[in-house]
């Protein structure tokens, strides 16, 4: 760790060229969302200078973390964290895939996209947080059930946005579900059996389940 | 060498399956759901180095010189490898090695590996790379396979293993079965057609990812993305010039390969030579932008069809010319091209049939496996012409397929051997639920219905490198505790193949589901199997385990029949419990059955195999594509093309798939919507090119379209049981055959909705509105693009 943060500082990788890259990709909600904090002059990625630790409200608790202005929260939650938050996943690194969902004041949105210096002080919620103890989420249930998974890389994002829009409408008609979960790509192809998984936990929480 | 043969169709116990043919949970479903499934880049050790790899900027050039001392001074850079440090030469087909894991000379695509770096981190790595002097001289790049054909200079390959290639020829393949001209003659009709079917490329989810470590005893330890751990560990001995026992090789969790991950990578060589050379656990994760580079994706194919038909619509005979587009490297190739024309024998009868297949190099990524390898893009061309050949004649398209139907417990004309064949059946399901009799052809302009059909292998008899030894093994171990751990070389890449593996124990030893645990894909822990590809693995190590379960049970029924002093036959396993039929209380937990067992015959173990029978045709390649049973699928697609934008949209598919016994209803039909889902994407949306430079025209998600929830319409699957007398139980495969026949079925549904032949590939907005445009004035049935051409003997006459 220490060694990779000297190699960091030494070259001084800027803020700027990040943005950089990411802006010629911005496309989704969450991308641009991101991209205005950062320009913000109150983020407090402006203020830093070099890496500094930070603390991320992760899954209910307080996680330490070395950031610099330029680490992405999954960057951070998969390899700054103690022990690191691996479920997050990464698939594309530029905001079009949706593997790296993740649930920031309880809105999905996309972990790659996102500075982690710029969510401290948010609530976020990775896959790891879903279940209670040993009891499984109604949606990751569902998802067990209903074989909404296969090779399960795309799943934690599935999850997420699935979760992100149960919480908020646990009504949510076919159609709904259909368009909150567009940005996230599945490959193997368990659409229909996803389309199920998020009907039945939707049925689920109603009912009151938890 | 254990055959299915004696084994059996039906449940091991009585009449009724307990376990088998139940929808349950994946094995691994729960880690998956909460995130704590490992895969590849999840795997972090003390100390680990992180590795890139710099990449060629040219299409085709000859490597002048390399310095790589600038990146190696760089302060955090471990280790720089170049050609020089891997000069052996692979491929995943022994007699095709032309590859290097870093160029050795030449760059043959633009993103050929050049060097690799192993430095502490990815960005030290990157800086690394960009310090890397290296001089190329370019050479003529050949982009169009047809230039590739005609002209033999400059050589992409100049030899391979000793012997010098024709031109740049990589495959050439021709075989005639019957007299294909005296058929032609004697037909009614007779259609020609060009075709083609452009490139596509899996696209897994998961992105290719290695991480490999050197103990202190010199063992090597690699963790890799790949759907064959087998030929990895062959490969890895081979060019490391390693003996195969210091490598170990384990393939984690994997996040999609859907062929994709089938051939040995740089990034596994790399990493474990830098591993050697450091010291250190090294990793290489590629980007996004590297896996569309690695792609080993569908072979574009030009294909030239001639169909005969008599007028009560039987096929007299086919002949296929087809040029195939190879990429800069063999790859599968030398099977793709023998698939592209063996595996189109069924489920019509031909009663002759000739094809001429040619695959060349170029200088463009190279192709390799995906989903349907080698005969996804000849079905496509097929079932077209085909269609149309009822359309002329006046016969409903299904019909037609129904009257070639080629029957089961049969031989095509190649030489395959059919067992069992459902295919009549996925017709009828698909006519039914589709409402083809009151919907096609009364649809409005603008919608209409299209039929294909299609059969798949359930692996084959070629087992890559030439051997004697079983293509599958399976070892199991009984503990005192109850609980059953299965050790298979087999990858579970997604399609659930150890949930299979868990299923057949549970039922056959009547132990609890959750009481079996299953190791897989570990070289060091599991038997060999040869990996996730050709459809092979519910198969054949279906067969397997089935094979080491009847070893066990019979040791474990003969204990308890002493113990009890009753007749072995009276004992049951089932359900956890182990009894006599006739005096059902006297019973124990299989766990304590175990131990009398174990007590009776020290401890308890066994193994079980499985090989192929002899199969295929008498002549060169006869056993490339002959398999120990076929699957057969049937698909209907509705369209609905707004005329206006050229948008064509699928509101639904229906895929009616033969899959012998449906070991897990579940799963066979997650793989056939998967399937459908995937062919579907690859007509409308997906496209792999490069452009004039060879440079990929957009090697990103957000360029490589592929479709969202949105884009998705309604895939209803349907499952037809044949039974096969040689599957495991009867099963077949599930994981391709469901995505051949959604190209055609689209196309033809493309037909019946605006009246255009559409026959090549991509079916974009803009061909769609060419297509119309040149449709103007010549009504309905004109063909598009093509030089499609019928004559017609009675009208000859
Ligand atoms: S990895 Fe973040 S959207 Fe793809
Ligand atoms: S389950 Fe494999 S990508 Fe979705």
């Amino acid at each position: 760790m220490t060694e990779r943060r000297v190699e960091e500082e030494r070259r001084g990788f800027s803020r700027r060229a990040f943005l950089q890259g990411a802006g010629g990709v911005a496309a989704a909600s969450s991308l641009t969302e991101a991209v205005h904090a950062a320009q913000d002059p109150a983020s407090e990625v402006q203020r830093m200078r070099g890496p500094e630790e930070v603390e991320l409200r992760v899954n209910g608790g307080t996680l330490p973390a070395t950031v610099e202005p330029r680490t992405t929260l999954l960057d951070a939650l998969r390899h700054r964290v103690d022990p690191p938050l691996t479920g997050t996943k990464l698939v594309c690194g530029e905001g079009a895939c949706g593997a790296c969902t993740v649930l920031v004041d309880g809105r999905p949105m996309y972990a790659c996209m996102l500075l982690a210096a710029d969510v401290v002080g948010r609530e976020i919620r990775t896959v790891e947080g879903l279940a209670d103890g040993d009891g499984l989420s109604p949606v990751q249930e569902a998802f067990c059930e209903k074989d909404g998974l296969m090779c399960g890389f795309c799943t934690p994002g599935f999850l997420m946005s699935a979760t992100g829009l149960l919480e908020r409408k646990p009504d949510a008609d076919a159609e709904e579900v259909r368009r909150a979960l567009s940005g996230n790509f599945c490959r193997c192809g368990t659409q229909p059996h996803i389309f199920e998984a998020v009907a039945e936990a939707g049925r689920r929480l109603r009912e009151g389940g938890r | 060498m254990a055959a299915r043969d004696n084994h059996g169709t039906g449940a091991p116990w009585d009449d009724a399956f307990r376990v088998v043919g139940q929808p349950l949970r994946k094995v691994d479903g729960l880690a998956k759901a909460t995130g704590q499934a490992l895969y590849a880049d999840d795997v972090q050790l003390p100390g680990m180095l992180h590795a890139k790899i710099l990449r060629s900027p040219h299409a085709h050039a000859r490597i002048v010189s390399i310095d790589a001392s600038a990146a190696l001074a760089l302060p955090g850079v471990h280790a720089v490898i170049t050609g020089a440090d891997l000069p052996i030469r692979y491929g995943v087909i022994p007699w095709t090695p032309d590859e290097n894991a870093l160029a050795v000379d030449k760059v043959r695509f633009v993103g050929d590996e050049v060097a690799a770096v192993a430095a502490v981190d990815e960005d030290t790595a990157n800086a690394a790379l960009d310090a890397i002097e290296v001089e190329y001289e370019p050479l003529h790049a050949f982009l169009d396979p047809r230039e590739a054909l005609a002209t033999p200079e400059p050589q992409i390959h100049a030899d391979i293993r000793g012997k010098p290639v024709r031109g740049n020829v990589s495959k050439h393949v021709e075989l005639e079965f019957g007299d294909v001209e005296a058929a032609l003659a004697g037909a009614d009709l007779v259609l020609e057609g060009e075709y083609s079917f452009h490139g596509s490329t899996h696209a897994p989810i998961e992105p290719h990812c290695a991480v490999a470590q050197v103990s202190a005893d010199g063992l090597l330890t690699l963790w890799s993305s790949t759907q064959i751990t087998h030929y990895v560990h062959r490969a890895l001995a081979q060019v490391l010039e390693l003996a195969p026992e210091r490598i170990r090789v384990i393939q984690p969790c994997l996040g999609g390969a859907f062929g994709g991950k089938s051939d040995p990578f740089a990034l596994e060589f790399c990493v474990a030579l830098l591993a050697q050379r450091t010291g250190r656990p090294v990793k290489m994760l590629w980007t996004r932008e590297e896996v569309f580079y690695a792609h080993r994706g569908r072979h574009p194919m030009q294909m030239q069809y001639r169909c005969g038909a008599k007028s009560n619509g039987r096929i007299t005979g086919v002949d296929a010319r087809i040029l195939i587009d190879g990429g800069s490297y063999s790859s599968f190739g030398l099977v793709t091209t023998y698939y592209s024309g063996q595996l189109l024998t069924g489920p019509y009868d031909f009663p002759s049939y000739r094809f001429d297949s040619t695959r060349v190099f170029t200088n463009k990524p190279p192709c390799g496996p995906k989903r349907g390898h080698g005969s996804v893009q000849p079905r496509f061309a097929f079932e077209v012409q085909f269609d149309e050949v009822a359309e002329r004649l006046g016969i409903d398209p299904i019909e037609i397929r129904r009257v070639n139907f080629q029957g089961d417990d049969t031989q095509t004309v190649n030489g395959q051997r059919i067992t069992s064949n459902g295919f009549l059946r996925c017709l009828d399901l698909v006519e039914e639920a589709s409402g083809w009799k009151q919907r096609r052809g009364q649809l409005p302009y603008g919608r209409g219905l299209g039929v294909a059909g299609s059969m798949y292998i359930s692996g084959t008899n070629y087992p890559v490198y030439p051997n004697d030894m079983p293509q599958a093994g399976i070892q199991l171990k009984l503990d005192r505790s109850g609980v059953v751990t299965v050790f298979t070389g087999g990858n579970d890449i997604g399609q659930g193949s150890n949930t299979v593996v868990r299923s057949i124990v549970a039922e056959e030893l009547g132990v609890a589901y959750d009481h079996v645990r299953v190791v897989a894909a570990d070289t060091d822990l599991c038997p060999v199997d040869l990996g996730a590809y050709s459809s092979r693995i519910t198969f054949m190590v279906g067969n397997a385990t089935i094979d080491a379960c009847r070893k066990l049970r019979h040791q474990i029924v003969t204990a308890l029949a002493e113990a009890w002093e009753v007749d072995p036959r009276r004992i049951r396993l089932m359900e956890g419990r182990a009894f006599d039929v006739e005096d059902p209380d006297r019973t124990v937990p299989t766990r304590e059955a175990f131990q009398v067992a174990e007590a009776r015959f020290d401890t308890l173990g066994s193994t079980g195999s499985y090989n192929t029978p002899q199969l295929g045709g008498d002549y060169r390649g006869g056993t490339i594509g002959a398999s120990p049973a076929y699957s057969f699928t049937a698909h209907v697609v509705e369209v609905d093309v707004d005329v206006e934008t050229g948008i064509v949209r699928v509101p639904a598919a229906w895929c009616a798939h033969d899959c012998g016994r449906a070991l897990n209803p579940t799963l066979v039909a997650g793989q056939i919507e998967g399937s459908t889902y995937m062919g579907l994407a690859e007509a409308l949306l997906e496209e792999h090119g490069v452009n004039r430079f060879g440079l990929h025209r957009g090697p990103s998600l957000l360029d490589y379209r592929m479709p969202t929830s949105l884009d998705v319409g309604d895939i209803h699957a349907m499952i037809v049981e044949s039974v096969d007398p040689e599957g495991p139980y009867g099963a077949k495969e599930a994981g391709e055959g469901p995505l051949h026949g959604s190209i055609p079925a689209l196309a033809n549904a493309i037909h019946d909705a605006i009246g255009v032949r559409l026959r090549h590939l991509p079916f974009t907005p803009g061909t769609v509105l060419r297509a119309l445009r040149d449709q103007g004035g010549k009504g309905e049935g004109a063909a598009v693009g093509s030089t499609a051409a019928a004559t017609s003997k009675r009208e000859a006459r």
